[in-house]
């Protein structure tokens, strides 16, 4: 017992408090709530909505783990999160050393803490998720994170002795910055360049403020500028530089690409082109990244959503962002439209739960087929169908069929399309050597993310399609672990 | 940062501005734009380069003193920096030998068309520019155009220069025409394209629809072409004139009206009584002016 539950590497404790209740005792403690901001004030506001755990809360809930001695949770957690032990450590009160133990594996355990699919991975491999509520992991490492961040002792990993080697990753998303601070501690020098004027990607564009604050994504940059990462905004891989330049001309070593996703797709139906229609990447960039909801303050304008009808097209996690954002922006009409049913969506079940304590108005098995417009041009309608679901088609899921006479108009003044992206050419277009996939996604080998072209890499969104923030992670992870072993042979 | 080494100002409410920027001063070529934000809650707006200077790392940009963002950057001088500045952006202009070759630009569109009206002359065509402006005031460049082309008219609304009359008046007097690229405010270029349309001549026309991020993401700039949605920001900005739906693009460019008058009317607001006047002056005349300036979330006349 005891054994099973003092992992190594453990902090430096006096004395340490180990967990002496018996696993079939650990089975019957309550899976502790996260507390909320309640969601009646939350839907009007950009503050977080989750409050996080307090001391208290997260011993509670650490109690819960079984310790297990082969931890499916590891297994389940795409950069290999060493759980049991940083619970351990919540449990002896050690809660830098738990955050440390974190960032063994993890360089930003206080975004993933936030906006991983916990329910997909590690919490869904939980072995008591089988019996009972599996163990909070996600809001333990988000309670970690979040208490070294106020104290600020980040507990920076040494880095190896220098290689004399260089790294350029394009793209400071989460596979750039995952892989960035594995390389860095590995000994070479890392520099990341990145198109917008602000660091993070997805992080700080797509994720809303209420889900992720920005200031914890600009404290996890930092502590990786901290470790050494260089940093260049403003960079347009392809455009103001090529990969041949970036490995010729400046040097590089080796190259990482991980731009992420690229280009907005649309439904083309029907007057997509009238004003309020926006694509979701546009509408969540204008409001994240540009903070157009604090407009006339800041100079970024977003369509004005207050007391107006809103639609929201799609059933992912980006999808929620943005009609919850829309709420936050006043709309008086909040519609998540979405062709399968609910149990299809893609999204998190969290955002799911969120967006609909908030009061977003799911229309499922609802599919548009025409955008309505005013002779000025402004939209004031989405004609839709009702949709049912058939046969399983070539992916698998059943396919939604249009209902015949189900035709109905919902109105609104802004909708927002978030049916997905497509990949961004820009790279491709200007490194003919590199191999692509038909949808142009880049090719890379599943196990070394090796792209046809040698020394160059790559990962996550711009290689898989859309996928989540933690996937892009572990994509990093995998494509560092390559890159030191390709620099370590004669390349 | 990015710093301004040089500021000059061309006409009303129009400055020229050479900023060190030499990754992009390296990579230029006539045709592409650069994104900027000049503060730090600014917003981006991109701005097509006039030219490059790649051994001073240098480029220069025409601005238009329209809105807010373009109205700060108007204040701007000499050791003056503007926070972000990304590029180069879009497609370079097409340029082969095509023949008797005709380039309009109407108001600021003057500058964007200079380097394409340049390289179409080095590759050997025979290239006529007809300068368009609504009086003799605003226009820009004269000679600078006059410099790389091999004949130049000059056309004013009101006749206090050159002609008087429209861009497609003289267009429409000019024969054996095998390529026209015009670039300026919407309703000018729609106009050339209906010039040229009986006729089929190649025509190609810049577009300024509204971007955010300049690099594909958020298709906040699509544009109906021949009935297909494309990017301005990626697979522009240049586009066959015969194929582009002027409509949809006057309408989108409409979108942030509002919006835009209410940042104006506080910035003006904002400016110390001292300069009050002026301010308001250059900047009610901006508005006047029928866009021409490239993108500018706030340039829609």
């Amino acid at each position: 017992m005891r054994g099973a539950t003092f992992p190594e590497g453990r902090g430096e404790m006096e004395t340490p408090m180990p967990n002496t209740i018996s696993n079939k005792d650990r089975m019957k403690l309550p899976r502790q709530h996260m507390p909320e901001r309640d969601a009646g004030v939350r839907a009007r506001c950009f503050e977080e909505v989750n409050l996080g755990f307090d001391p208290a809360l997260a011993k509670d809930e650490a109690l819960r783990c079984l310790a297990c001695a082969k931890p499916t949770c590891t297994k389940g957690c795409p950069v290999a999160v060493k759980v049991k032990d940083f619970v351990a450590l919540i449990i002896e009160g050690d809660y830098l050393g738990a955050a440390a133990k974190i960032r063994e594996d993890n360089v930003l355990p206080a975004i993933t803490g936030r906006v991983c699919p916990q329910e997909d991975q590690c919490e869904g491999d939980c072995v008591i998720a089988k019996k009972v509520d599996s163990v909070a992991i996600g809001h333990l490492e988000r309670f970690v994170a979040d208490y070294e961040r106020r104290t600020g002792q980040i507990g920076i990993p040494k880095n190896a002795p220098s290689t004399g080697k260089r790294v350029a990753i394009v793209g400071s998303g989460p596979a750039g910055l995952s892989a960035a601070g594995d390389l860095i501690q590995r000994g070479h020098e890392v520099r990341v360049f990145e198109a917008l004027h602000e660091l993070g990607g997805v992080l700080v564009y797509g994720i809303p403020e209420f889900r992720l604050p920005k200031d914890i994504v600009r404290q996890e940059v930092d502590v990786l500028r901290r470790m050494g990462v260089q940093f260049e905004t403003n960079v347009v891989v392809g455009k103001t530089v090529t990969v041949d330049e970036l490995l010729g001309e400046e040097g590089y070593d080796a190259l990482f690409i991980a731009t992420g996703a690229g280009l907005p797709q649309f439904l083309n139906v029907p007057g997509e082109h009238l004003n309020g229609v926006y694509s979701a990447n546009e509408f969540l960039t204008r409001v994240n990244l540009m903070r157009a909801y604090r407009f006339p303050e800041v100079d970024q304008p977003v369509y004005d959503c207050a007391g107006k009808d809103v639609v929201v097209v799609g059933g992912g996690n980006t999808a929620m962002d943005a009609v919850r954002t829309s709420l936050r922006l006043g709309a008086r009409n909040a519609y998540l439209v979405y062709r399968r049913g609910e149990e299809e969506m893609p999204a998190r079940a969290e955002e799911v739960k969120h967006a609909k304590e908030e009061g977003v108005q799911f229309r499922m098995l609802t599919n548009p087929v025409e955008m309505i417009g005013d002779a000025r041009g402004w939209v004031t309608g989405v004609r839709c169908v009702n949709m049912e679901l058939g046969e399983p088609g070539d992916d698998g899921r059943r396919r939604p069929i249009a209902i015949r006479g189900s035709e109905h108009v919902i109105d609104a003044s802004v909708v927002i399309v978030a049916a997905g992206t497509s990949a961004n050419p820009m790279i491709q277009s200007s490194t003919p050597d590199l191999a692509t996939t038909k949808k142009n996604y880049i090719q890379a080998d599943p196990e070394t993310l090796a792209t046809s072209k040698k020394g160059v890499f790559a990962g996550g969104d711009i290689v898989t399609g859309g996928a989540t923030v933690i996937l892009a992670m572990g994509a990093g992870r995998k494509a560092a672990r390559a890159i030191d072993a390709y620099l370590n042979s004669d390349c | 940062m990015f710093n301004i080494l040089e500021a000059k100002q061309l006409g009303t409410a129009v400055t020229q501005f050479e900023i060190e920027a030499p990754r992009i001063a390296r990579k230029q070529r006539a045709g592409q734009f650069v994104i900027v934000r000049v503060h730090e809650n600014g917003e981006r707006i991109p701005l097509t380069i006039k030219s490059s200077d790649p051994q001073r790392g240098t480029i220069t940009l025409v601005v238009q003193a329209i809105g807010k963002t373009t109205s700060l950057m108007s204040e701007l001088g000499a050791g003056d920096a503007l926070l972000d500045v990304v590029g180069p952006l879009g497609k370079p202009s097409e340029v082969e030998v095509f023949g008797r070759c005709v380039v309009i630009g109407g108001g600021v569109g003057t500058a964007i068309a200079l380097p394409t009206a340049k390289a179409l002359r080095d590759a050997g065509n025979y290239v006529i520019a007809i300068l368009g402006a609504r009086t003799r005031d605003l226009l820009i460049l004269e000679d600078e155009v006059r410099a790389v082309t091999d004949e130049v008219f000059v056309m004013t609304d009101d006749g206090s220069y050159g002609e008087k009359g429209l861009v497609t008046d003289k267009l429409r007097q000019l024969e054996a025409v095998d390529y026209v690229l015009a670039i300026g405010p919407v309703p000018m270029m729609r106009a050339v394209a209906e010039v040229t349309r009986p006729d089929n001549i190649r025509t190609v026309v810049s577009l300024n629809s509204i971007m955010v991020d300049g690099t594909g993401m958020c298709g906040g700039c699509r544009v109906l072409i021949g009935n297909t949605s494309k990017f301005a920001c990626v697979d522009g900005p240049e586009f066959d004139a015969h194929d582009v739906d002027f409509q949809i693009l006057m309408q989108r460019n409409a979108m942030y009206r509002d919006q835009e008058k209410l940042a104006m009317d506080r910035y003006r607001e904002s400016l110390l009584p001292a300069c009050r006047g002026e301010g308001a002056r250059r900047a009610d005349e901006g508005r006047n002016l029928s866009g021409g300036e490239r993108g500018d979330g706030d340039t829609h006349a």
